[in-house]
């Protein structure tokens, strides 16, 4: 039973038969060509156990692609994760560590999971940004819900927010431990270390802010 | 002499048999993702089945209307799992239709080159599983390795293995890293020569050809009326294919054939997903030298596209334009779309309806594998029991994507 194969459509498109089955000798013998598939099998076999007495095994952490074992002992040893990897978030800060983020709520409309709860607060009477801008009194992301996406990163219009901190979302064992408040979320740092906020805008109060002028008028 | 039961009537020797019925799944690991299989036996015959699936069902078309058409992304992620990348480019293509926009050049190889990834990954995992579920566990072991590659390489350019959440509508979430090009080359060879390797292990062995050839044969007619199409349809030597029959993105200039089968078995199926990976390995070197190592990515229109983060932060246009898309939306104009394009499985295809509000009025996917386990029913019928497993395996179904 066989098909015609035809051109089709417009684009008259042919197609390239694939093989059937070659049913030489030795395939319905079965035994040589057994032999020869173990003798694959086999030759990584060798290869890798030789790889192993000798020492020879290729750091399956940055050399995945190498032949060989490629078996990474979590957790002894780690593999980095790429430069654009999305990890648990984490709240920037400026510079006298305040949190960077305005509570505009950007980041919780864009979430596709809404788990992120802000409630914003008004700094108070005669801090310089009071009536200029407002700060999140809390911000709580639920890690069990988030589907780290990264869509609150790119939503985040003061680069309060980010998700470079190299980590994964860890196991814990009980479900409050995955309510990551503000505090927690301000602790983790960068990949560099570092907890500054990346936004080259200067607020009120703040050096190299050329002041609210306003009030002047 | 007469025979002594000569007045005995024929039925009243024979034991009496009623069809014995048995149920396979939705939890049987051979029934990959969650099918049901309630199968009437007669001996190892199978006498009927019904095939039930649904079991997977998360309402993905119905959520889809809560939220932004940015935010149907992450589910689309979830629609076909083993070649996200590929439902990722068709939603945003269907998006962009619908707009009557093109994106630049450069993200049209781009997303071109990490469509074809995603294809050899759907293909490396319904070939390996294939051959793993007749025994054959070996070669399942290095066609995941081999996608483990290409899934390490996504991340490194989506920031997730899986859920990339990657495709926006105009562009892509972020511009290809600089050792993209490296990469695939690097990835693609190491593919080839796995695929080689699992040629060499399985075609010569004779208990694989046999599990497989003349097994699970459907019809080209058949094929067609039950509107299967991907591998499948082209195991039975129809070349449909969408990416020449109707190319988007850059198909249309790129060189590569489209495999086809003869007979419409199993084995034509696995040989057509082996064919079809040497392809992709083409496709993703043409894009990766005709690509351009610098330009724009997402496409000039403040009305589709996030502003850059410089502008957001510093001027006061570039923070209403952010504010707007972010609270309210990207808005689609009114109307409805249908949009397709080669998924790992076959024709993916999208039909959107907007009313020109910033959320879905309707989403409706056509997933393929919903369509191709529709003929289980009918090439299993009649088949013994054990050919389920090889004819089943070579469907590909995926339940994320046929239940929706
Ligand atoms: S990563 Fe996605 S799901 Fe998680 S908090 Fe951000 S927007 Fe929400
Ligand atoms: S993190 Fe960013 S987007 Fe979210 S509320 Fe704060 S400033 Fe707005």
């Amino acid at each position: 039973m066989k098909n015609e194969t035809v051109a089709l459509g417009p684009n008259q498109v042919v197609g390239a038969p694939v093989p059937r089955p070659q049913r030489s000798a030795s395939v319905q013998t079965y035994i040589p060509e057994i032999a020869k598939g173990l003798g694959i099998t086999m030759k990584h076999f060798f290869q890798n156990t030789k790889e192993m007495a000798f020492g020879q095994r290729n750091d399956p952490v940055l050399e995945g692609i190498e032949d060989g074992i490629n078996c990474i002992s979590y957790p002894e040893q780690k593999r980095p994760y790429p430069a654009r990897f999305r990890g648990v978030h984490r709240l920037t800060q400026r510079e006298d560590g305040a949190p960077r983020c305005v509570a505009c709520l950007c980041c919780s409309t864009a979430c596709p999971a809404q788990c992120i709860h802000i409630e914003a607060g008004e700094y108070p009477e005669g801090d310089p940004r009071r009536g200029y801008e407002r700060f999140p009194k809390r911000f709580v992301i639920d890690e069990l819900r988030c589907i780290f996406c990264g869509f609150c990163v790119e939503a985040c219009p003061v680069d309060a927010i980010r998700m470079d901190t190299g980590v994964h979302a860890a196991p814990y064992d009980s479900r409050e431990q995955f309510i990551f408040e503000k505090d927690i979320l301000m602790g983790f740092p960068g990949r560099d270390g570092s907890r500054l906020t990346g936004n080259s805008r200067h607020e009120p109060g703040e050096g190299g802010h050329p002041g609210v002028d306003r009030d002047k008028h | 002499m007469e025979p002594l039961d000569q007045e005995l009537d024929e039925a009243e020797l024979e034991m009496p048999t009623e069809p014995m019925l048995l149920n396979v799944g939705p939890a049987h690991p051979a029934m990959h993702g969650t099918v049901r299989c309630v199968m009437e036996l007669s001996g190892e015959i199978i006498e009927h089945v019904d095939v039930q699936v649904g079991y997977l069902h998360r309402g993905f078309e119905k959520m889809c209307e809560r939220g932004t058409w940015t935010q149907v992304f992450p589910y689309v992620d979830r629609c076909n799992y083993v070649s996200p990348m590929l439902n990722n480019v068709a939603f945003a293509l269907a998006c962009e239709k619908m707009l009557g926009v093109t994106v630049p050049e450069r993200c049209q190889w781009y997303r071109i080159i990490l469509g074809e990834l995603a294809r050899m990954s759907d293909h490396l995992t319904c070939d390996g599983a294939m051959a793993m579920e007749l025994g054959a566990f070996t070669p399942f072991l290095w066609m995941i390795k081999a996608r483990e590659m290409i899934w390490d390489l996504l991340e490194e350019e989506t920031g997730a293995r899986l859920t990339h959440s990657f495709g926006r509508v105009g562009g892509m979430a972020s511009p290809p890293t600089d050792n993209l090009k490296d990469n695939a080359r690097a990835v693609t060879q190491h593919i080839l020569s796995v695929v080689d390797e699992v040629e060499k292990l399985l075609l010569g062995n004779r208990i694989f050809l046999d599990r497989l050839e003349g097994i699970g044969v459907i019809s080209q007619a058949d094929a067609i009326s039950l509107g299967w199409t991907g591998p499948c349809l082209r195991a039975t030597g129809v070349a449909y294919d969408v990416r020449k029959a109707s190319p988007y993105l850059k198909y249309g200039e790129l060189d590569f054939e489209v495999p086809v089968g003869t007979t419409g078995d199993c084995f034509d199926r696995f040989m057509v997903r082996l064919a079809e990976m040497r392809q992709s390995a083409r496709i993703i070197e043409q894009a990766c030298q005709r690509m351009a190592d610098k330009g724009p990515v997402n496409i000039d229109d403040p009305r589709i596209i996030l502003p850059p983060k410089e502008e957001v932060y510093n001027t006061i246009e570039g923070t209403i334009q952010h504010f707007k898309i972010v609270m309210e939306g990207l808005k689609l104009p009114a109307g409805e779309v249908y949009a397709y394009t080669e998924g790992g499985n076959g024709e993916l295809g999208f039909y959107l309806v907007s009313d020109g509000s910033g959320t879905p009025y309707r989403v409706r996917i056509r997933p393929p594998c919903f369509l191709i386990t529709a003929g289980l029913e009918r090439i299993i019928t009649g088949a013994m029991m054990a050919d389920v497993v090889p004819s089943f395996g070579s469907l590909n179904m995926i339940g994320g994507e046929c239940d929706r």
